[in-house]
């Protein structure tokens, strides 16, 4: 019999698992190590959604709902949409519901994708974005964001990279790993590109609500963006809700469809007690804006933390990741956090982890409390003393 | 005050009403400004009674300290051009009242009353409070057990329960 890892398929092996999985095991294991590497709120869910979950459960709503996801939950996310962009999405047809953001990236691209086709995407950028692409048959092509350019996608360097083979863009701001957020020019000049090409875009805005200065443009909300834009968005890091896994994808009624199919057998609908849960979490603003003020405060208490150490570090602003250069130290980002972790018990991310371009960046999560924050700070300025 | 001023006002006022301990540095690099500007804006709250004082909340069950705390519901009769205001702040300065509020509804004033005995509160209330002239009726709830104060859970603290690393 031939090796089981001969056996697996090509496209699955062409994947590399991720090198610092042993890295990422030592802290889980690790006793009074501080981490900065979560890329989740350190908030619970707030309270009325967890009880409205709960009385959905007394109540008996355990069966699936429609492949689409329960009607309520798409005209109430509809208006909540239309109130935040200006942009309408028909509640039947337009708005489907996934299983987290995640699921609804992989419908998106495997809606779109033929062999050999080429979707453009920026980096440092989340790591789910590549790999799905290439389950998905397509090919991704990576434009490297710059830390002199704020990590802003240029238009000028994406528009390099565009072929007669390019399918989409994606986009994805306020960034992971970077905070970066993209102002209504750059996204202007983006969706000129989009138009000029004919490309569609899948925009990821998962982190939209999280922004500090300034308010979130909707992508989707530029000239003639609605048509081409696949949005995506979901509950996980605006209402702390990652675990519940609800996402959903809002766009052109042909490709929802399209997605629709694929979503229908392989997942068939998403969690009803999560569905329930976020038509509470739609009236829950003022948690919300509770959650972005605190987050702000922290932002700017990591940041300026950051410098006076000594680390020279953009002002991110949006999502909860500070993304420093560690170039004053000489090391990889792979070796800063490896030994950060040993010799100072903090974890922060490699920046290579998120694209060849985060090499010489980590990513620091400012999703923690204060006091932890401070204590972090206090542990990096003594390593990093040790190592400039 | 222009806008910015009354923002950046506005947001110490927030932090401080969450953690009042936390020091002046920290606030300044929340909102930024320097640490001068905020002791600044800070003491012309207090000067302008905006912040009236900065309390520990305590749980008193957990420090073992014996303290007797009731809700006084009372019916009053409001006064020509004073309505309850004289009434209310006559009450007010007793040491024993912790807080004094106009309600609407059945009664008029909810009073917290706080002695080291049952019997403290009991007397208190018998010989100071009813007696007043314009207290027509009084209504005493003591306080059995506290699960929740000034937005502080007394129970085990609930904490989430992430990975160390997630990307």
């Amino acid at each position: 019999m031939n090796r089981m890892a001969d056996r697996i398929a090509e496209k699955v092996r062409q994947i590399k698992g991720s090198g610092i999985r042993e890295f990422f095991d030592i802290a889980q294991r690790m006793e009074g190590a501080i981490s900065l590497g979560v890329g989740e709120p350190d908030f619970v869910t707030p309270w009325s959604i967890r009880e409205a979950c709960i009385f959905s459960l007394e109540k008996g709503y355990t069966s699936y709902t429609s492949n689409w996801g329960l009607l309520e939950l798409r005209e109430a996310l509809s208006d909540a949409i239309y109130k935040e962009s200006g942009v309408y999405y028909e509640p039947e047809g337009e708005i489907l519901i996934t299983t987290g953001v995640s699921e609804a990236f992989d419908l998106a691209i495997r809606a779109i994708v033929n062999p050999g086709d080429e979707v453009v995407l920026h980096e440092p950028s989340y790591v789910s974005y590549t790999s799905c692409t290439i389950f998905a048959g397509g090919t991704p092509v990576c434009v490297d964001t710059r830390v002199e350019d704020e990590f802003r996608l240029r238009a000028d360097r994406l528009e390099e990279k565009i072929t007669d083979r390019t399918k989409a863009i994606i986009l994805s701001y306020p960034n992971n790993p970077t905070g970066a957020t993209l102002s209504r020019k750059d996204l202007e000049e983006i969706a000129d590109v989009a138009n000029e090409h004919d490309l569609l875009v899948i925009s990821d805005e998962i982190y939209g609500r999280l922004t500090y200065e300034g308010t979130h443009t909707y992508f989707t909300s530029l000239n003639g963006m609605q048509e081409r834009t696949i949005l995506l968005n979901g509950f996980s890091k605006a209402y702390a809700m990652t675990g519940w896994r609800l996402g959903y994808a809002a766009g052109n009624k042909e490709l929802i469809e399209a997605m629709m199919k694929i979503h229908q057998y392989v997942m068939l609908c998403a969690p009803i007690t999560a569905q329930k849960a976020a038509l509470e979490a739609l009236r829950c603003d003022e948690e919300v804006e509770k959650m972005v003020s605190e987050y702000n405060r922290r932002r700017k208490l990591i940041v300026k933390g950051l410098r006076d150490i000594g680390l020279s570090c953009f002002e991110p602003k949006g999502a909860f990741y500070t993304f420093p250069s560690i170039q004053i130290t000489g090391l990889t980002s792979d070796e800063f956090a490896r030994r950060l972790l040993k010799e100072e018990k903090v974890v922060v991310i490699p920046g290579s982890v998120f694209g060849p371009c985060g090499e010489g960046f980590v990513r620091c999560a400012y999703a923690v409390s204060h006091h932890k924050i401070k204590e972090a700070l206090e542990r990096i300025g003594r390593f990093v003393e040790r190592n400039r | 005050m222009n806008e910015k001023d009354r923002g950046k006002e506005l947001e110490i006022v927030k932090i401080l009403e969450e953690n009042a301990r936390i020091s002046d540095s920290e606030i300044a690099q929340m909102v930024e400004l320097d640490e001068k500007e905020v002791k600044g804006i800070i003491a012309e709250l207090e000067h302008r009674g905006i912040i009236r004082g900065y309390k520990a909340v305590v749980n008193h069950d957990k420090a073992g300290i014996e303290i007797v705390q009731a809700i006084i519901d009372l019916k009053v009769s409001p006064e020509r051009n004073m309505g309850y205001d004289a009434i209310a702040e006559r009450i007010a300065r007793f040491p024993e009242v912790k807080s004094v509020r106009l309600v609407s509804g059945e009664y008029d004033l909810s009073v917290l009353v706080s002695g080291k005995t049952m019997h403290d509160v009991a007397y208190f209330v018998a010989e100071k409070i009813a007696p007043l002239e314009h207290v027509r009726n009084t209504v005493t709830h003591f306080l059995l057990k506290t699960y929740k104060e000034n937005g502080e859970i007394y129970g085990e603290e609930e904490k989430g329960k992430r990975l160390a690393v997630t990307l």
